[in-house]
């Protein structure tokens, strides 16, 4: 059983050349119009409990295909079909009235979701508590400030739990205090069996949210599937505007690398050695580890830069830096060249696994010129062998002292 | 969406009823909100607009209403039972125009039936009308021209006239959100209507080829029965409004069939 199912979707924007053409075309009853479709054979199904995110670059149509889901716009072909009721937040401050107090707000905003006045009514103080917007919610709105509105009109969507709850970037506008308040809440609600679709750019909101995520490009939906792997493929196409040469190759495990770039400069091997000068996949806390990488140079290069990046088992960044950062100048590269790079830290991260991304570019980000982004070119796992024991992400080995 | 069949835009019109009642009171109390006075206002237009007519046309210019030479105040009856009924004609006719336009906002963010609008536009009106209705009445109370049971024969009358302003006014309102000179259009030919419909003067004043003409003005046998009712005292001719009733139907059914095909790209032209 799904709850949402999105089938063959499809918009077009009619496009009339001029004034009087549309005037023309209701006349004669022949199309006058240019039809420019911002999204196209969309299909996919969303399982209760299930969340989604959707990704991609601005201009893509996610913002269109969420409005098509909530039924704000109509498809011009396929159909959507929703099982249950769905609260959405698109674009927030959604509708509210700025001569109406925020309570009278309240209720128009949930007489449009569909509840009747007594359900609004009982919500009311949850709504208050939750909004956090104290006295001003018998002022006008127009005296909120924008985080004030975003809070309230997030406070109203997620009043009564919806079957499907569609969020449009919205949780970016609040403060960090209140982002990490609404995300609390979209996890209640999940593990209450919502069903999420959410936009985001952010990587972390789709990474700890979502189960699934699907990348739009130009109206098509080029990817779906695990969040990682998505958000990956959607970096490397953000690095690659041009030239683009994004490969995804799956790995033995089963999770998917996507490397990218324009094959200047590759990574020929990569290694974690222990102090021991060995290569391991194990290691443990605290140790004093280096990272070993060979660089070949495929073509004369005025200059190039390393960087890598090692993130933890959701693809979160860990830390990442590069050798422009560093102050290391790798400096000119001829053709044929092979650079070795050794990076020796300590490992002073939690227990968990760990991939390490690499990228070859110049100046400080691979954005500009892109010579090779790989995801998932290392991974090695950190365990416990014999410190004490801890929990968390990092390492960080205290002195204890008890006074009385 | 398919194409809604009618009986479910009632459907949802009804599911969604909390929200009209709601919107027209707000409406309603926003129209006085900011105001140290309040409600005082909402009596003070109408009853500005009795008073002026009643003054400057009724007094100054004395016209004689034939066969009532011996009514008190007859100009202002006749006056005020075309200008009251006209004001919620316009009312309706000018604010359903852009009533799609004037909501962009909350038809591009959320999702709820759209007839809803159209409903609270007449509502909203029927109010307004409702409290100037009342201080007319009130005034013919005063004077000792009270119509008495007359006034039932009021309600088909308003009906008819509500229901002919939304089927003309969702036709235009629809037009509007694609053919912007529609509103405008529509502002400058309510001015000329009112004048060449007889409330201001009498059907009998005109030359006689006029008012034959008249014939072609479907306001003007409506207008016609209120006076009749409220100057006259009488039961006004129904058989008069046979036209009007027709031409209702058809605008009805045709400014419905045009919103329910153009609702759905409505919201992409806001």
């Amino acid at each position: 059983m799904s709850f949402l199912t999105v089938s063959n979707v499809g918009k077009a924007y009619k496009r009339y050349p001029g004034k009087w053409s549309r005037a023309l075309e209701w006349m004669t009853g022949k199309p006058h119009h240019d039809k420019n479709w911002v999204l196209r054979d969309i299909s996919f199904t969303v399982g209760p409990g299930e969340a989604v995110g959707i990704i991609g670059v601005n201009g893509a149509g996610k913002s269109t295909l969420l409005k098509i889901v909530t039924g704000t716009t109509q498809p011009t072909s396929g159909s959507v079909a929703i099982q249950g009721r769905v609260a959405a937040l698109l674009e927030l401050g959604m509708g509210f009235h700025p001569d109406f107090t925020g309570r009278q707000n309240v209720f128009i905003a949930g007489q449009l979701l569909g509840l009747r006045a007594e359900e609004i009514a009982a919500c009311m103080p949850e709504i208050e508590a939750f909004s956090e917007i104290g006295d001003y919610i018998d002022q006008p709105v127009r005296v909120y400030s924008s985080g004030m509105q975003v809070r309230l009109a997030f406070s109203v969507a997620t009043a009564v739990r919806p079957d499907i709850l569609i969020v449009d970037e919205a949780l970016s506008v609040g403060d960090a205090y209140f982002q990490h308040k609404s995300f609390n809440k979209i996890r209640e609600f999940r593990e209450q069996g919502t069903t999420l679709l959410i936009v985001s750019h952010d990587r972390s909101a789709i990474q700890s949210l979502c189960d699934r995520a699907i990348l739009l490009e130009h109206g098509y939906i080029i990817k779906d599937g695990n969040p990682e792997e998505v958000m990956d493929f959607y970096n490397a196409i953000i690095a690659e505007k041009e030239n683009a040469t994004v490969e995804v190759k799956r790995l033995e495990d089963g999770r998917a690398q996507t490397s990218s770039g324009t094959g200047e400069a590759r990574v020929e091997s990569i290694t974690l050695l222990n102090q021991s000068d060995e290569a391991v996949e194990y290691i443990n806390v605290g140790d004093s580890v280096k990272l070993k990488i060979d660089v070949r140079i495929h073509a004369d290069l005025p200059e190039l830069v390393f960087g890598y990046m090692i993130k933890d088992r959701l693809g979160q960044p860990v830390f990442g830096t590069n050798t422009h950062h560093l102050g290391v100048e790798i400096g000119r590269c001829c053709k044929g060249d092979k650079v070795t790079l050794f990076f020796s830290f300590p490992a002073n991260i939690g227990l968990g696994s760990y991939s390490v991304s690499t990228a070859l570019h110049i100046a400080d980000s691979h954005l500009a010129v892109n010579y090779e982004w790989r995801d998932l070119a290392l991974v090695f796992n950190v365990v416990n062998l014999n410190r004490d024991q801890f929990v968390g992400g990092s390492w960080l080995p205290p002195q204890v002292k008890c006074q009385r | 969406m398919p194409r809604m069949p009618d009986l479910l835009m009632f459907r949802a019109l009804w599911v969604y009823r909390g929200f009209v009642w709601s919107s027209v009171w707000r409406e309603f109390n926003a129209r006085y909100r900011e105001s140290l006075l309040g409600a005082f206002w909402s009596v003070a237009n109408p009853l500005t607009m009795i008073v002026i007519y009643t003054v400057i046309f009724g007094q100054l210019m004395r016209p004689t209403l034939p066969g009532h030479e011996g009514t008190p105040f007859a100009f202002s009856i006749y006056l005020c039972a075309g200008v009251i009924t006209w004001a919620l004609f316009a009312e309706m006719l000018g604010r359903l125009n852009g009533v799609f336009l004037d909501n962009g906002n909350l038809i591009k963010k959320s999702n709820f039936p759209r007839i809803c609008l159209p409903a609270i536009v007449t509502l909203s009106a029927l109010v307004n009308f409702g409290i100037i209705l009342s201080i007319y009445l009130a005034f013919l109370a005063i004077i000792g021209h009270w119509p008495g049971w007359l006034l039932l024969a009021l309600i088909p009358l308003v009906i008819l006239q509500i229901l002919f302003a939304l089927g003309l006014g969702i036709l235009l309102g629809t037009l509007n959100v694609f053919f912007r000179d529609v509103g405008q259009l529509t502002g400058v030919v309510l001015q000329f209507w009112f004048w060449l419909t007889p409330i201001v003067y009498t059907l009998s004043i005109l030359p006689e080829g006029v008012q034959d003409a008249m014939r072609f003005n479907p306001m003007q046998p409506i207008i016609a029965a209120y006076q009749t009712i409220f100057l006259d005292r009488q039961m006004p001719d129904f058989k008069s409004l046979i036209p009007f009733s027709l031409l209702t139907a058809f605008l009805l059914i045709l400014g419905g069939r045009f919103f329910l095909s153009r609702v759905g790209e409505l919201v992409d032209e806001l």
